[in-house]
C-alpha cells in the first residue's frame, strides 16, 4: 500500500511573492491580493489570509475589491513565476524528503513517502517536518498523508485538519464526509452534481454508477476509484537539470531479479563515473523502476557520508531489491544521486605501508540501510547518577567520548527496564537486606555492599524533587549478585516510600 | 650456508605470514593469559577466526549477565573495534567496560527478531573490519553456526556467540551440537570472602564442554579485570579449600 502526502499551500502566489520581494514586500500586516486579466475582465486571481479575512475573494472584479477595501495593496500576479517557483519547491522536497515528489498545480506538491518516514521517527514526525520547514520559508502549508494521491489530495485541501494522518487502510471512512469539490473534477461539473442534491464524495459513491457515467463521463468514477485506492494512479516525479541521473531503458521489459541486479550496477558504475567527473560523492541515491503499467516503484539508499564508491553502492542497493515488485515487467531504470557532497581525492595505502584494517563505514551503512538507521548506536556515557539515563546513544560514526563520571563504580551487566519490587526482611536505615523474595524465588544474602546513594534529578520533573535512592549490591547463597535499591533514605518519608526494588545483575 | 637455511626458512616463512596477515590472523590464537586454561586449548588459547559458544549455568541462562561479561573479556583483548548484537533490552552498556570493553570500541546493534542478529553478525564478520563480533542468541542452528564460522575465517574476526534463553527449559537446546570451535558455560560462584565488609571480585565456574581438537575442562576463576584478564587467584586458592569449607560449614 502507497502513503501518499499532499501538501497545500493556501496561500502560494502571494506567500511566494513575499518571499521574492524580500524587503520591499508589502508587511504582514496589510492584505495583500494579486490581479490578473483574465479575457477582457481584469480579476483578483489570489489573496492572502488577511485579504480573504477581510472578504477578498479570488475572481472578484477589481474594480470592485478596489473600492470595498481601500488599503488592500494588489499587485500584478505572475503564474509563470509561480510555476517555477513550485518546481523549486518539489526538487527541495525531492531531495530532503522522498525520491517521489511531483507538483500538483498550481499550488500543491504530492510526494510518495512510502518506506521514507522511518527516517523522521515516523510518518507524523516526517509531515511536521516538512510543515515545519515551510513555514521557516514563509510558505503556509496543510498537509494530509493517506493510501492514494486522491484522498491525500482531498483531505489537504477540505480536511478540517491544517495536518492530518489517515492511518493505512482508513482512507474511506475519512473522505466519506467531504464535499465533491475534493475529487479533482473540472469546475464545471460541481455544480451539476450539487444540482442533483450530491454534495458529498459518500452520497456520490453510494450511487449506482451508469445512469451518473452516461450523463458526466468516465472521469467522475474514475476519480472515485483514484480516490479510495481501488485505481492506481501514477505519481510523474519531477525532474532536476541540477541532479546527476542516469538512465536506461529496456527494449524489452525486465523482471527477473538477476537482471534488474545486473543493470543496477552497472547504472552505478555509470553514476559513479559521472560523480568522479564532478569531484562528488553521494549522500543519498534513489533508484526508479518504471514499470510497465507506468507505476514507479523506488528504493533508496542512505550513507553517513558522501561515497562514490561503485561496488559499495551497487552492493547497498542491490540488498533492496527483494522489495521491488516488478509486476508486468520493468521498461526504464533511472539512478538519480539526490544528494551530494564534495568529496576529495584520498592518498592510497601503498604496499610497503602497514597493513590496516579496512575501514568500517561501509558496514555501517550495509546494516543500517537493511535494518533501519536507528538500529545501530553507540553508548556514550552521560554524567548521571540515575542508571537508566546514564547512556546516550549516537550513531556508529560519532567521535564524541563520554563522561568518566561512574567510571569506577561496579555497575550491573544487565538492568531491568523497570525497577521489579521485591519483598525484603532488612534493618533501617543503612543495613543492606538480609534476605528478599524476587519472582517467587526466595534468596538468603550472604554478603552485601552499599548503600550508594543517588539523588533523583530534582530539575528534571517535579515528582523526582528530594527523592533518594540507596542502592546496594547482595551476593546470595547461589552466588548471584544483584543490584537492588530502596526508594527513600530510611529516615524521611518525604524522600520515598521505603519500598525494596531490583534493578539489575551483576556477572 | 646449508647449516643455516632451517633457520632461514623458517624465518621467512614468518616474515611471509605477517604479510600475509589475513589468513594467518584467521589462524592464530587469542591466549587467556591464564597458564592453566591455556593449556587446555590447542595451540594455547581461543582460535581467532572461528565461532566460540557461551552460556550462562543456572539462572544465567535465562539472564546471561555473567557469559556477556566473559564475552566482553574475550572481545576486549582482542583489541580492535567490536559490534554488539542483542535483541533483549535490558544490557547495561557501561558495564562492558568493567571488563576491559570501552564504550568507544563497541558499536551496539538492537533489533527484534533473531534472524536480523545473524544477518548482521555475517555480514560483520565477512567486512573484517572489526576484530569480534557479539551475538545474543536464544537459538543457533548447526547451518546457522556454519555459516558465522565460515565468515569469520575468512577475515580472522573473532565470533561469540552468546546463548541466552527466555526460558530454563529451553536451555536444554544447548547439548545440540553446532558448528562452534569451543562451548563455554559460566556459573556464577559466590565471591572470595573481604577482611571488610563487601562484595568482592566475582567468581566464576568456568566450563570448557567442547573444545575441538581438545578435552573439556572445568576452572573457577575471578572475573574479567579492567584488561579483559581472567585470573585463578592463586594467593588465596591455596587456603581455598579450608577457608572454603569452613564458610560453607558455618552458613
Amino acid at each position: 500500500m502507497p502513503r501518499v502526502l499532499s501538501l497545500y499551500f493556501p496561500f502560494w502566489a502571494t506567500d511566494r511573492l513575499r518571499r521574492a520581494m524580500g524587503e520591499a514586500a508589502p508587511s504582514r500586516d496589510v492584505p495583500l491580493a494579486l490581479k490578473g486579466q483574465s479575457g477582457n475582465r481584469r480579476l483578483i486571481t489570489a489573496v492572502d489570509d488577511l485579504a480573504l479575512h477581510v472578504g477578498a475573494r479570488i475572481g472578484m472584479p477589481v474594480a470592485k475589491a478596489e473600492s470595498l477595501f481601500g488599503d488592500m495593496v494588489l499587485l500584478d500576479a505572475d503564474v509563470s513565476a509561480d510555476a517555477f517557483a513550485l518546481e523549486k519547491v518539489a526538487i527541495w522536497a525531492l531531495r530532503q524528503y522522498s525520491p517521489l515528489v511531483a507538483v500538483d498545480a498550481p499550488d500543491g506538491l504530492i510526494l510518495d513517502i512510502t518506506g521514507a518516514a522511518h527516517l523522521y521517527g515516523g510518518e507524523a514526525g516526517l509531515v511536521a517536518d516538512v510543515v515545519r520547514r515551510l513555514s521557516d520559508l514563509g510558505i503556509t502549508a496543510r498537509a494530509a498523508l493517506a493510501d492514494s494521491w486522491g484522498a491525500a489530495y482531498a483531505l489537504a485541501r477540505f480536511g478540517a485538519q491544517p495536518q492530518s494522518i489517515v492511518a493505512p487502510g482508513q482512507t474511506a471512512d475519512a473522505l466519506l464526509p467531504l464535499p465533491v469539490e475534493a475529487l479533482r473534477l473540472p469546475s464545471d461539473m460541481i455544480p451539476d452534481l450539487r444540482l442533483l442534491g450530491l454534495d458529498t464524495i459518500g452520497e456520490l459513491a453510494g450511487k449506482p454508477r451508469p445512469p451518473l457515467t452516461r450523463s458526466f463521463g468516465p472521469l467522475l468514477f474514475r476519480r472515485i476509484d483514484q480516490a479510495f485506492g481501488r485505481l492506481n494512479e501514477p505519481i510523474e516525479p519531477v525532474e532536476s537539470p541540477e541532479l546527476i541521473v542516469v538512465e536506461r531503458v529496456f527494449a524489452e521489459p525486465i523482471g527477473a531479479p538477476e537482471t534488474m541486479q545486473k543493470y543496477t550496477q552497472r547504472l552505478v558504475d555509470m553514476m559513479c563515473e559521472r560523480l568522479e567527473e564532478n569531484g562528488l560523492g553521494v549522500r543519498r541515491l534513489d533508484l526508479h523502476f518504471v514499470r510497465v503499467d507506468n507505476r514507479i516503484e523506488t528504493i533508496f539508499v542512505g550513507t553517513a557520508k558522501p561515497v562514490r564508491d561503485a561496488k559499495r553502492l551497487g552492493r547497498l542497493l542491490t540488498d533492496k531489491i527483494e522489495t521491488v515488485d516488478p509486476g508486468f515487467g520493468i521498461d526504464r531504470m533511472k539512478l538519480i544521486a539526490a544528494s551530494v557532497e564534495p568529496v576529495g581525492f584520498k592518498q592510497m595505502a601503498t604496499a610497503y605501508a602497514e597493513p590496516a584494517r579496512p575501514d568500517v563505514e561501509d558496514l555501517w551503512d550495509t546494516l543500517s540501510n537493511r535494518y533501519g538507521a536507528g538500529c545501530l548506536y553507540r553508548a556514550v556515557s552521560v554524567a548521571t547518577d540515575i542508571p537508566e539515563r546514564a547512556v546516550r546513544r549516537l550513531p556508529p560514526t560519532a567521535v564524541e567520548v563520554g563522561s568518566r563520571r561512574n567510571a569506577g563504580y561496579r555497575r550491573p551487566q544487565r538492568l531491568y527496564r523497570r525497577p521489579e519490587p521485591i519483598e525484603t526482611l532488612a534493618a533501617l536505615p543503612d543495613h543492606p537486606p538480609k534476605a528478599f523474595t524476587w519472582r517467587r524465588e526466595r534468596f538468603r544474602v550472604v554478603c552485601a555492599d552499599g548503600p550508594e546513594r543517588v539523588l533523583e534529578e530534582w530539575w528534571r520533573t517535579d515528582k523526582e524533587i528530594g527523592k533518594v535512592r540507596d542502592y546496594f549490591i547482595l551476593e546470595v547463597e547461589s552466588g548471584e549478585r544483584f543490584w537492588v535499591f530502596r526508594a527513600g533514605d530510611g529516615q524521611h518519608a518525604s524522600t520515598g516510600g521505603l519500598n525494596w526494588f531490583l534493578h539489575g545483575k551483576f556477572d | 650456508m646449508s647449516t643455516h637455511s632451517p633457520v632461514v626458512l623458517s624465518q621467512l616463512r614468518q616474515r611471509i605470514e605477517t604479510i600475509e596477515n589475513i589468513g594467518a590472523r584467521a589462524r592464530s590464537v587469542l591466549p587467556f593469559g591464564v597458564p592453566e586454561i591455556d593449556a587446555k586449548l590447542p595451540k594455547g588459547g581461543l582460535t581467532i577466526g572461528a565461532l566460540h559458544e557461551i552460556a550462562g549455568g543456572a539462572n544465567g541462562a535465562v539472564d546471561g549477565s555473567a557469559a556477556i561479561s566473559f564475552a566482553a573479556g574475550i572481545a576486549a583483548r582482542t583489541g580492535g573495534n567490536v559490534l554488539w548484537c542483542y535483541t533483549q533490552p535490558d544490557l547495561f552498556a557501561p558495564a562492558l567496560a568493567n571488563s576491559g570493553l570501552t564504550e568507544d570500541r563497541v558499536v551496539f546493534f538492537e533489533v527484534r527478531d533473531e534472524s536480523a542478529i545473524l544477518g548482521a553478525c555475517e555480514e560483520a564478520l565477512r567486512h573484517g573490519g572489526l576484530t569480534a563480533v557479539v551475538g545474543e542468541l536464544a537459538g543457533l542452528s548447526r547451518v546457522a553456526s556454519q555459516r558465522l564460522n565460515a565468515a569469520a575465517e575468512v577475515t580472522g574476526t573473532m565470533a561469540l556467540a552468546v546463548r541466552r534463553w527466555r526460558r530454563h527449559v529451553d536451555a536444554r537446546d544447548f547439548g545440540h551440537p553446532t558448528a562452534a570451535f569451543t562451548r563455554w558455560r559460566i556459573t556464577e560462584l559466590n565471591s572470595s570472602p573481604l577482611p571488610v565488609r563487601g562484595v568482592g571480585r566475582s567468581r566464576w565456574q568456568v566450563e570448557l564442554m567442547r573444545c575441538r581438537g581438545g578435552d573439556s575442562a572445568d576452572f573457577e576463576v575471578e572475573a574479567c579485570d579492567a584488561d579483559g584478564r581472567l585470573s585463578l587467584g592463586h594467593h588465596e586458592a591455596a587456603d581455598m579449600s579450608s577457608g572454603g569449607w569452613e564458610r560453607r560449614a558455618a552458613s
